[in-house]
C-alpha cells in the first residue's frame, strides 16, 4: 500500500466531525499556512510538482501564478465538485468521509490565492454530500475556522457550497462558472481564461477537489518532500476509483509510478479480475480516455511496463496509448461487449450535451442512433466507417473538450475493436443481451 | 497594426479584428460562411463552426500552428499570422462535416419554408455541403408556436445559432425567450408561449438565418423570388428605429417589409415593429430606388440556381505556390 496522505483514518469512526478531524491532526496545515505568505505557499505548491486531479493534469502551481490580481477587485477559489464523469466517484467519498480535508484544503488555498470568497460547487446528485459539507463548515465557523480573522491571523474567509442541478457539463470549468452566477450551465467561448475572467468578470481558479485536498498534506510536509512521491513529472500521490470485473472495486490511493498490472492483480489494491476471468480491456481515467485492450494497458507499444503516471499512460499516443484522466479506472473482463459499453457511454454523452456547437450537438445523438442500429441486431456494413468518420468530425471542432470526450471512446474502440463492431453487423445472433442497461438503470430504450 | 495572410491574402487590421473580419475585408473569395456570427451583435458566433479555419502560423513571434481548427469569428488576428480557409482540404472537408451536421436534423421542407431562397443553410449546404444526406434516422421535430400575433417559430428549422436570443438582449428592451433544454432537445422558445412584446421584436425574424423565425403577415404570401425589393425609408417617431427598409413588391402590393441587409446577409440598421408590420402602403415611404442585388442571389437572376463558389483548391494552392 501507498502512502495514505488523503484518505488516512478514513475509517476512523467520527473522522468527519471537526473534533475527530483535528485530534488526528487536522487543521495543521491552515495553522502552519497562516503564519506562511501567501507567495510562499503558491511557492510549495510550485515545488510539489502537484498537478490537477479533475483529468487535464495541468501543473497547480503554474495555474495558481497565472491568476490576476489587478488592484482592488476580489479573486476567488472553485472547487469542482461536479464529479459526474462515468467510471469517476473519487472526489465523493473524499467529502463523503473527510470533509474537514476539503473545507481545510480550501481555506489555505484561498489564503495562498488572496481569495476572500470561494466556492464548493457540487453535482446535484450529491444532495446528502451537499449537506454533509455544509455541518462540516457550519463547525468551521463555529470554532473560527471560517468567517471573520480566522484563528487570530487577520485573515477572512466565507465559503459556500452551491447544488448544482445534476448536469455533467457544469464540471467544464467555464460552464460551472457560468452556472454558480445562475445562468444556464453553457461552457464560455475562451479566452478569456478563468484566471483573468472568470466568476463574474473576476480573476478565478478552478481546481478539483482532490487537487485542493492534496494542498493539505502538501502544506504539513512540504512540497519538496511531496515531490519525492512519484516519478518524474507525475508527483504525489492519486485516488483511483476502480470498478468493473474485478474482484475488490473501491477508491484507492496510490504512489504515481505504479505498474498497472500491480494495481490490477496485486491483493491490496483491485485483487485481480472476479471469477478467474481474463482481463479484456480497461478504461482507465473515466469514459473520455481511449479504451485499451489487455495487452496495451499492461505493457507499451515498446514493450516496457504501463505505469499509472500521467507519462506512462499516455505514451504511444491515441493510436497505443490513452490518458490518466480522472483516475476513474474500469476493467472489463472477457465477457464484456464492447460496442454495448461505449453505446453505453455515447449515450451518456448525448444526453450531456449542452447543444450549443453543432457538432457535439447532432454528432453525439447520431453516433448513439447509430450504436443502437448495430446492437439492435439491425447494422450496415458501412456503420463502423460511419462512425469513424462522425466522430473525427466532431473531435477538436467544439467550444469545449464534451466534443473530444464523447469522440474518443468512439474512435479507441473502432481502433482496438473493430471487429467486434464487423461481427455484430454480419453475425446479429452474435450480439450479447443489450436489454441489461435497460433493466438496471430502469431508462427507456432510445429510438 | 497586426498583418494577417489569409488563403495567401496580406491584410492589415485594426488591433482585435477578428479573422473571420479580416477575411471579410480581403473579400468574399476568402471570407468563411457564418451562420451565427453577426457583426451587429456582441458576443455573437462561437456556436455553429462554419466558419473553422486553420491557423497554420500563430503570429511572428510564436510561428506554431494552432492545434485545432478554430472558430474564425472568435479568433484575433495577431501579427504575421498564417490562416488557411478555403485552400485547405482539411478545412473544407471539417466544414462539410458542420454543414452535414447542422443538415441532420433540419426538415428538408424548403418547398413550403418562407425563407426559401433567402435562406442562409440553404446556400450553405449548396456550396459547402454534400449532395447526399447519410442520416436515416427520424428527424427532431417541434410543434410550431406562435409568440405574439406577428411571428411564428417553427423550432424544427431552429440551427440554435442564438442570434434571436443576442438580439432580443441588445436590441429590445426586455427578453422573454431564450434557449430551453438541453443538448440536441434544446429550444428556442418563450415561458410559457408568452408573446414577445416589444418595439423591435421583428428583428429576430430577420437575423434568423433559417425559416424558424418567420413573419406571419407575410406567411405563405409569395416565393421571395417572385417579389422586388425597393430601398426605401420614412420619418419614424420612434427615435431608435432607422427608418430605412426594405419594401417587397409583388405587383402594386407592398407584401412585407424587412430591414436593409448588407453583402453578408447582415442587417444594415434595425427596424421598429411599427415600421415592419404597420406600414404596408407605397405612400408610407419615400422611395429610395430599387435595392442593387448581388448577381448571385436567387432573387436578383429570378430563378433557383446560385452561381456555384469555385472551390478549386487544386489550382488554388498550385498558384499560391508559383507566387512564393
Ligand atoms: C465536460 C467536462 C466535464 C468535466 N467535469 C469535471 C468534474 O466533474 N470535476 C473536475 O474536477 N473537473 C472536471 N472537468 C475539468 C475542468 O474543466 C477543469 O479542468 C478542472 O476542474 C480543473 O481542475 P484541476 O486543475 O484541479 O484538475 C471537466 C471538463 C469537461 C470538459
Ligand atoms: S462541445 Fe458539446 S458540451 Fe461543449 S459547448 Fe459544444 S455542445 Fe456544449
Ligand atoms: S430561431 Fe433562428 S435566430 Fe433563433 S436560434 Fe434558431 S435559427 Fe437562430
Ligand atoms: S460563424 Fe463562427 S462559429 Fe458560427
Amino acid at each position: 500500500m501507498g502512502k495514505q496522505l488523503l484518505l488516512e483514518h478514513i475509517n476512523t469512526p467520527g473522522i468527519d466531525t471537526l473534533n475527530v478531524y483535528r485530534a488526528n491532526g487536522g487543521y495543521a496545515a491552515l495553522e502552519k499556512a497562516l503564519k506562511m505568505k501567501p507567495e510562499e505557499l503558491v511557492e510549495e505548491v510550485k515545488k510539489s510538482g502537484l498537478r490537477g486531479r479533475g483529468g487535464a493534469g495541468f501543473p497547480t502551481g503554474m495555474k495558481w501564478s497565472f491568476l490576476a490580481k489587478p488592484e482592488g477587485v476580489p479573486r476567488h477559489l472553485v472547487c469542482n465538485a461536479d464529479e459526474s464523469e462515468p467510471g469517476t466517484f473519487k472526489d465523493r467519498f473524499l467529502m463523503q468521509n473527510k470533509p474537514h480535508l476539503l473545507i481545510e484544503g480550501m481555506i489555505v488555498s484561498s489564503f495562498a490565492l488572496g481569495a476572500e470568497v470561494s466556492y464548493i460547487y457540487i453535482r446535484g446528485e450529491l444532495l446528502y454530500v451537499f449537506h454533509i459539507l455544509q455541518r462540516a463548515i457550519d463547525e468551521a465557523y463555529a470554532a473560527g475556522l471560517l468567517g471573520k480573522n480566522i484563528l487570530g491571523s487577520g485573515y477572512s474567509l466565507d465559503l459556500h457550497v452551491h447544488c448544482g442541478a445534476g448536469a455533467y457539463i457544469c464540471g467544464e470549468e467555464t460552464a460551472l462558472i457560468e452556472s454558480l452566477e445562475g445562468k444556464r450551465g453553457n461552457p464560455r467561448i475562451k479566452p478569456p481564461f478563468p484566471a483573468i475572467s472568470g466568476v463574474w468578470n473576476r480573476p478565478t481558479v478552478v481546481n478539483n477537489v482532490e487537487t485542493i485536498a492534496a494542498v493539505v498534506p502538501i502544506v504539513n510536509m512540504g512540497g519538496d518532500e511531496y515531490a519525492k512521491i512519484g516519478i518524474g513529472k507525475s508527483t504525489g500521490t492519486k485516488l483511483i476509483s476502480a470498478c468493473g470485473h474485478i474482484n475488490k472495486p473501491g477508491v484507492y490511493e496510490i504512489d504515481l509510478g505504479i505498474p498497472v498490472e500491480e494495481f490490477i492483480y496485486s491483493e491490496q489494491y483491485c485483487g485481480g479480475i472476479k471469477n478467474g476471468k481474463k482481463l479484456k480491456a480497461v478504461v482507465a481515467g473515466g469514459s473520455s480516455v481511449p479504451i485499451l485492450p489487455a495487452d496495451l494497458i499492461l505493457t507499451t507499444a515498446k514493450g516496457e511496463p504501463r505505469l499509472m503516471t500521467y507519462e506512462s499512460m499516455a505514451d504511444g499516443g491515441f493510436a497505443t496509448g490513452t490518458m490518466l484522466g480522472s483516475g476513474g479506472f474500469i476493467v472489463m473482463d472477457e465477457t464484456a461487449s464492447i460496442v454495448k459499453n461505449l453505446w453505453n457511454f455515447t449515450r451518456f454523452y448525448h444526453h450531456e450535451s449542452c447543444g450549443q456547437c453543432s457538432p457535439c450537438r447532432e454528432g453525439t445523438g447520431w453516433m448513439e442512433k447509430v450504436l443502437h442500429r448495430v446492437l439492435s441486431g439491425h447494422g450496415k456494413p458501412d456503420d463502423v466507417d460511419l462512425l469513424w468518420d462522425i466522430q473525427s468530425k466532431i473531435d477538436g471542432k467544439t467550444i469545449c473538450p464534451l466534443g473530444d470526450a464523447a469522440s474518443w471512446p468512439v474512435a479507441s474502440a473502432i481502433r482496438h475493436f473493430r471487429s467486434e463492431f464487423e461481427e455484430y453487423i454480419k453475425n446479429p445472433a452474435s450480439i450479447k443481451d443489450v436489454k441489461h442497461y435497460y433493466t438496471t438503470n430502469n431508462l427507456q430504450p432510445t429510438a | 497594426m497586426p498583418k494577417v495572410t489569409i488563403d495567401g491574402h496580406e491584410i492589415e487590421v485594426p488591433k482585435g479584428t477578428t479573422i473571420l473580419q479580416a477575411a471579410r475585408m480581403i473579400g468574399q473569395h476568402v471570407a468563411p460562411p457564418a451562420m451565427c456570427y453577426y457583426s451587429k451583435l456582441k458576443t455573437s458566433g462561437g456556436y455553429c463552426r462554419t466558419c473553422i479555419v486553420k491557423v497554420t502560423k500563430g503570429s511572428a513571434q510564436n510561428p506554431n500552428p494552432m492545434p485545432k481548427p478554430v472558430a474564425s469569428c472568435r479568433t484575433e488576428v495577431m501579427d504575421g499570422m498564417e490562416v488557411v480557409n478555403f485552400t485547405s482540404p482539411d478545412v473544407l472537408e471539417a466544414r462539410k462535416g458542420v454543414v452535414e451536421f447542422l443538415l441532420i436534423n433540419h426538415p428538408l421542407d424548403c418547398p413550403v419554408c418562407d425563407q426559401a431562397g433567402e435562406c442562409h443553410l440553404q446556400d450553405l449546404g449548396y456550396e459547402h455541403g454534400a449532395s447526399k444526406t447519410r442520416y436515416d434516422f427520424e428527424r427532431r421535430e417541434f410543434e410550431k408556436i406562435d409568440i405574439g400575433d406577428k411571428i411564428q417559430l417553427h423550432m424544427t428549422r431552429c440551427i440554435l445559432c442564438y442570434r434571436c436570443v443576442k438580439t432580443a438582449d441588445q436590441v429590445t428592451d426586455g427578453r422573454v425567450h431564450g434557449v430551453l433544454n438541453r443538448g440536441d432537445v434544446a429550444e428556442i422558445s418563450t415561458y410559457i408561449q408568452n408573446s414577445i412584446d416589444n418595439d423591435f421584436s421583428g428583428n429576430v425574424i430577420d437575423v434568423c438565418p433559417v425559416g424558424a423565425l418567420t413573419d406571419k403577415t407575410f406567411r405563405f404570401k409569395s416565393r421571395v423570388w417572385f417579389t422586388k425589393p425597393v430601398d426605401a425609408h420614412r420619418n419614424c417617431t420612434n427615435e431608435k428605429c432607422s427608418g430605412n427598409v426594405r419594401l417587397w413588391y409583388k405587383g402594386e402590393d407592398v407584401l412585407r417589409v424587412t430591414a436593409r441587409k448588407d453583402q453578408w446577409g447582415e442587417v444594415e440598421e434595425w427596424i421598429c415593429n411599427s415600421c415592419r408590420f404597420d406600414h404596408k402602403k407605397t405612400s408610407d415611404w419615400v422611395i429610395d430606388g430599387p435595392t442593387q442585388v448581388d448577381r448571385h442571389s436567387v432573387i436578383g437572376q429570378n430563378h433557383y440556381e446560385l452561381q456555384k463558389l469555385k472551390l478549386d483548391t487544386g489550382k488554388q494552392l498550385k498558384q499560391l505556390q508559383e507566387k512564393k
